[in-house]
C-alpha cells in the first residue's frame, strides 16, 4: 500500500509537524517514508502544506501532486487542493474553521471540528493532532500507537504533552468510527 | 545495524560529515540550505569543531582553502548565487590541489533567482566555474540516505585526489526528511605530508600556492592535473541504471528529478512502455560508457532537468549522434510531476522511438 | 677572532628579492624574519602571502607559506588559525589587498579577534600592475590612474586602516611605523616583535602598517622617495601606536 498525503494549513497550525509525527511513525513500522515542505507555487498565498509518502515500496517523486488524502486545516487549504486528491481518496476537512464541505462525490469526506475538540481537552494547540488522529483511522496508513510512539521520540524532553496528544488522536479516531 | 533515524537533507549532510572526521565548517547564512549551517552551529562545538559563521562567501571558501592547506578535513556549504561567489576561491583550491567538500544546495536563477529547486548549476559545476583548466568531482545524491553516504564518500574522494569535491544537491533534498543510517566508517583521513601546519621539525618548508609564472611550469602542472582528472575518470565514474536492457526509451535524470523521472517510468511501464533510466551519480565524471552501449539498443533517450538544458548536452555528447536526444526540462523552481514527465515519454516514444 | 655582527636571519631563504631598488618591502621582510627568529618560533610560523608586488614572499620566508587570492589572506589566515591553533599566522599584505579588495575581510578578521598578525605595507600605489591609484594614495597624487592627481571628489580621500581598525574590540594592536631611517627601523621592528608576542600571549588580532616608498611607481629616486614618506605620507598617516592591550608600553 502507497499512502500520498498532502496536510496543509495556515503557519502555525502544526501541520509540518504531524506531517513528521506520521513520516517518523511509518519509520517505526519499517515502512518506506518521505516527507517534504511545501515547496513550488503552493507556497504562496501564506498556507504551509507538505507531503508525506507513507509506502511498502521504494519512493520515487516525494513531491504529492496526487494525493490519496488530503488534510485540510483551513479553507484556502481545501480550495487549493480538493481537485487534486484522487477518485476514492480520503479528504479530512477542519470543520472549526471550514463551514463548507466538498463539491466532489468520488472521495471520503470526514469533518473534524479540530479546534473545538481541542478546546474542550483544554488545549488549542493539539488540533492538529485531532486530525493526525482522524487521518489514521480514516486511511489505516499507521496504527496509532506508532505515531504515540514517534511522539514519546520526538519530544522526548517534554513527556508532560505525551498524554493530552494521545487523547487528541483518539478523540480525531472517535469522529471516523462513529 | 545503527538505528534509523529521520533527518532533513541538509542536517544529514552536517552529521555526514562529523562522522567522515570533518572539525571545521566555515560558511554563510543562504536559502535553501541553512539548516545545514545552523545544524554545523550547533554540533560542532559538540564534537570539539570549528564552525564559523563567515563574513560573506567568498571569505568562507577562503578560510576554507587555509582550512585544508593546513591538512584537516573542511566542509563549506551554500545555495547557487553564494557558490557563484565561491567561485574564484574553487578555482585557487583546484589549482593549489587541496582537499575540500563543497556542497552546493541548488536554488532557481539567474541572478538572485528564488529559493524554490532547481538543477541551474550543472554547467558551473561540472565545467570548471571558475577560471582555468580544473575539475570538481561533482556528486549528486537523490536521497537522504545516498546524502550521507555520497558526504562521507566526498571527504575520501578529495583526500584520495587532493581535489575539491562538490556535493550538488537541491532544494527539494535539502529540505526533505527520510530515515537515515549512519553506518560505521572506516574513513580514515590520509597523512597529508605536503600539508603546510607549521614546520614542526621539518627540513624544508611546505607552500600552498597556485601561482606559477613561469609558463613552462605552468604547463606542467596543468599536465599533470589533467593525468589526475583522467585517473578520477577512469576510477570513480558512478550511475545507476533501471530496466535499461529492453528499454525502447532511456530516461536520464539526476538528483531529485530522477526520482520523479522515476515514478514517471514505472507508470510508463505499467502501460508497457519499455522505458529505462541512467542515474548520473557523479555529474563529473560523467558516465559516458551506459549511453555507448545502450545507444545501440534504445530507440531514444529523454533527459529531464529543472533547468533550461544542462546535463542533455553531456548525454547528447555520450549518444554522439546514433540515436535522439529529447529533452524535458522546468525552471525557476517548478517541479514537474510524475505525470508530466510520463507524458513526455510518451509524446518522445509516438516522435522519436517509432521505426 | 673577528665578531659577527650581522648575517641573514633563518627565518628568510637564501635568495635573492625581486624588489626594486630604494623598496622598502626587502627591509620590511628582514625584519619580519628576524622577530620570528628572536621569538624562536619558526617551526609552528605559518605566513600568508597576498597579491601585489610581495607575491612571492612565500619564496623568501624560510616557514610554511601559503599564497591567497587577492584579498583573501586574513580569511586565509583565519581558516589556519582555527585549524592550528597552536600555530603563529600572520598575513603580508599590500594596501590595494588590504585595503581595497580585502577590506571586507581585513575588517571581520580584526572585528573577530582572530589571533593573527598582519604586516600591513602601505605605499600608498599599486606596485604590481604598475602604478595605479590605492585606497591609501594621498590627494593630488599622480598616478597612472589618477594621472591628474587624486580628487577626493571623485576618488574620495585616502583610507586610515590602522585608525579604522583600532575602533574594533576585536583589534588588541594596531601601530604605524615607518622604516625610512634607522631608528624608525628600530620602533618598527618592535612593533612587529609586540604584535607577534601579542599573538602569541592568545590576545586577539593583531597589525602593524608600515609606511613604505616605492621609487619605481612613484616615479622617484630611493632619496626623494624617501624624502616624500617623509614629507608626504606621515602628516596624513601619522606614526604610533593605536591600539594596545593593558600592560603593554607604548
Amino acid at each position: 500500500m502507497t499512502s500520498e498525503i498532502i496536510m496543509a494549513g495556515f503557519g502555525g497550525q502544526g501541520v509540518m509537524l504531524i506531517g513528521q509525527l506520521l513520516t517518523y511513525a511509518g519509520m517505526l513500522e519499517n515502512k518506506q517514508v518521505s516527507w517534504i515542505p511545501s515547496y513550488g507555487p503552493e507556497m504562496r498565498g501564506g498556507t504551509a502544506n507538505c507531503s508525506v509518502i507513507v509506502s511498502d515500496e521504494p519512493i520515487g517523486a516525494p513531491i504529492v501532486t496526487e494525493p490519496t488524502a488530503l488534510v485540510a486545516m483551513n479553507l484556502p487549504s481545501l480550495d487549493k487542493f480538493e481537485p487534486m486528491v484522487q477518485p476514492g481518496g480520503v479528504i479530512i476537512i477542519n470543520s472549526s474553521l471550514i463551514e463548507r464541505t466538498v463539491a466532489r462525490s468520488d472521495v471520503k469526506v470526514y469533518q473534524i471540528p479540530a479546534n473545538d475538540v481541542a478546546a474542550e481537552l483544554g488545549n488549542s494547540k493539539v488540533a492538529n493532532m485531532v486530525v493526525l488522529g482522524a487521518l489514521i483511522a480514516a486511511t489505516g496508513t499507521v496504527n496509532s500507537q506508532s505515531v504515540n510512539k514517534a511522539f514519546a521520540k520526538m519530544f522526548a524532553q517534554k513527556p508532560d504533552l505525551l498524554e493530552i496528544n494521545e487523547r487528541a488522536i483518539e478523540r480525531g479516531a472517535s469522529y471516523i468510527k462513529c | 545495524m545503527a538505528e534509523k533515524i529521520l533527518m532533513k537533507g541538509n542536517e544529514a549532510i552536517g552529521e555526514a560529515a562529523i562522522v567522515a572526521g570533518c572539525r571545521r565548517y566555515f560558511g554563510y547564512p543562504i536559502t535553501p540550505q541553512t539548516e545545514l549551517t545552523e545544524y554545523m552551529a550547533k554540533r560542532m562545538p559538540q564534537v570539539g569543531g570549528v564552525f564559523l559563521q563567515a563574513e560573506s562567501e567568498v571569505a568562507a571558501i577562503n578560510m576554507v582553502y587555509g582550512a585544508a592547506g593546513t591538512g584537516v578535513r573542511v566542509m563549506t556549504s551554500s545555495s547557487s548565487p553564494g557558490i557563484s561567489l565561491k567561485q574564484e576561491g574553487i578555482s585557487y583550491i583546484a589549482g593549489a590541489e587541496l582537499p575540500c567538500v563543497i556542497v552546493n544546495i541548488m536554488r532557481g536563477g539567474p541572478g538572485l533567482g528564488g529559493i524554490q529547486p532547481g538543477q541551474a548549476d550543472y554547467f558551473q559545476a561540472t565545467k570548471g566555474g571558475g577560471h582555468g583548466d580544473y575539475r570538481n568531482i561533482v556528486l549528486a545524491p537523490n536521497s537522504v540516505q545516498e546524502i550521507v553516504d555520497m558526504t562521507i564518500q566526498a571527504f575520501d574522494l578529495a583526500d584520495q585526489y587532493r581535489n575539491p569535491v562538490m556535493l550538488l544537491g537541491d532544494g527539494a533534498l535539502g529540505q526533505m526528511m527520510e530515515p537515515v543510517e549512519f553506518k560505521a566508517t572506516d574513513t580514515v583521513p590520509s597523512i597529508k605530508a605536503w600539508a603546510a601546519n607549521g614546520m614542526r621539525g621539518r627540513t624544508q618548508p611546505n607552500i600552498i600556492n597556485s601561482l606559477h609564472l613561469q609558463p613552462e611550469k605552468l604547463e606542467q602542472h596543468n599536465i599533470h592535473l589533467q593525468q589526475k582528472y583522467a585517473a578520477i575518470q577512469k576510477n570513480e565514474t558512478r550511475w545507476e541504471e533501471l530496466y535499461t536492457e529492453d528499454a525502447d526509451l532511456i530516461l536520464v535524470a539526476y538528483g531529485i528529478t530522477s526520482r520523479i523521472a522515476r515514478s514517471a517510468m514505472e507508470k510508463a511501464r505499467s502501460e508497457s512502455y519499455k522505458v529505462g533510466l541512467i542515474r548520473p551519480q557523479t555529474l563529473w565524471p560523467f558516465p559516458a560508457a551506459p549511453f555507448a552501449k545502450y545507444a545501440k539498443t534504445a530507440k531514444a533517450f529523454l533527459a529531464v532537468e529543472l533547468s533550461a538544458g544542462q546535463m542533455v548536452e553531456d548525454v547528447r555528447l555520450a549518444v554522439n549522434g546514433v540515436r535522439p536526444v529529447a529533452f524535458y526540462g522546468r525552471t525557476g523552481g517548478m517541479i514537474p510531476s510524475p505525470k508530466a514527465v510520463y507524458e513526455q515519454i510518451v509524446k518522445t516514444l509516438k516522435e522519436r522511438g517509432g521505426n | 677572532m673577528a665578531e659577527k655582527l650581522f648575517s641573514r636571519p633563518q627565518s628568510l631563504k637564501d635568495v635573492a628579492f625581486h624588489y626594486c631598488p630604494g623598496c622598502h618591502h626587502g627591509i620590511i621582510h628582514r625584519l619580519v624574519a628576524e622577530v620570528i627568529d628572536e621569538l624562536d618560533v619558526r617551526d609552528k610560523t605559518i605566513g600568508v602571502a597576498p597579491v601585489g608586488c610581495s607575491v612571492l614572499a612565500y619564496e623568501y620566508f624560510n616557514c610554511d607559506m601559503f599564497e591567497a587570492a587577492h584579498g583573501r589572506a586574513p580569511a586565509v589566515a583565519t581558516g589556519i588559525k582555527r585549524s592550528q591553533p597552536d600555530t603563529v599566522v600572520f598575513t603580508y599584505q599590500g594596501d590595494g589587498d588590504l585595503a581595497a579588495i580585502g577590506c571586507a575581510e581585513i575588517v571581520h578578521a580584526a572585528a573577530r579577534g582572530e589571533k593573527i598578525t598582519t604586516i600591513f605595507v602601505n605605499n600608498a600605489i599599486y606596485g604590481m600592475t604598475g602604478g595605479q591609484m590605492a585606497p591609501t594614495s594621498l590627494i593630488e597624487q599622480v598616478t597612472n590612474t589618477s594621472p591628474y592627481g587624486r580628487n577626493a571628489d571623485s576618488a574620495g580621500m585616502p583610507i586610515r586602516m590602522s585608525e579604522m581598525l583600532a575602533t574594533l574590540d576585536g583589534a588588541s594592536f594596531i601601530a604605524r611605523v615607518a622604516v625610512n631611517n634607522p631608528a624608525n627601523m628600530a620602533k618598527a621592528k618592535a612593533a612587529i616583535k609586540k604584535a607577534f608576542e601579542i599573538q602569541i600571549n592568545g590576545h586577539g588580532f593583531s597589525m602593524v602598517e608600515i609606511l613604505s616608498t616605492c621609487p619605481t611607481n612613484w616615479g622617484m629616486s630611493p632619496l626623494e622617495a624617501a624624502a616624500w614618506l617623509e614629507q608626504k605620507m606621515i602628516p596624513y598617516y601619522p606614526l604610533g601606536q593605536f591600539k594596545a592591550p593593558e600592560g603593554v608600553a607604548k
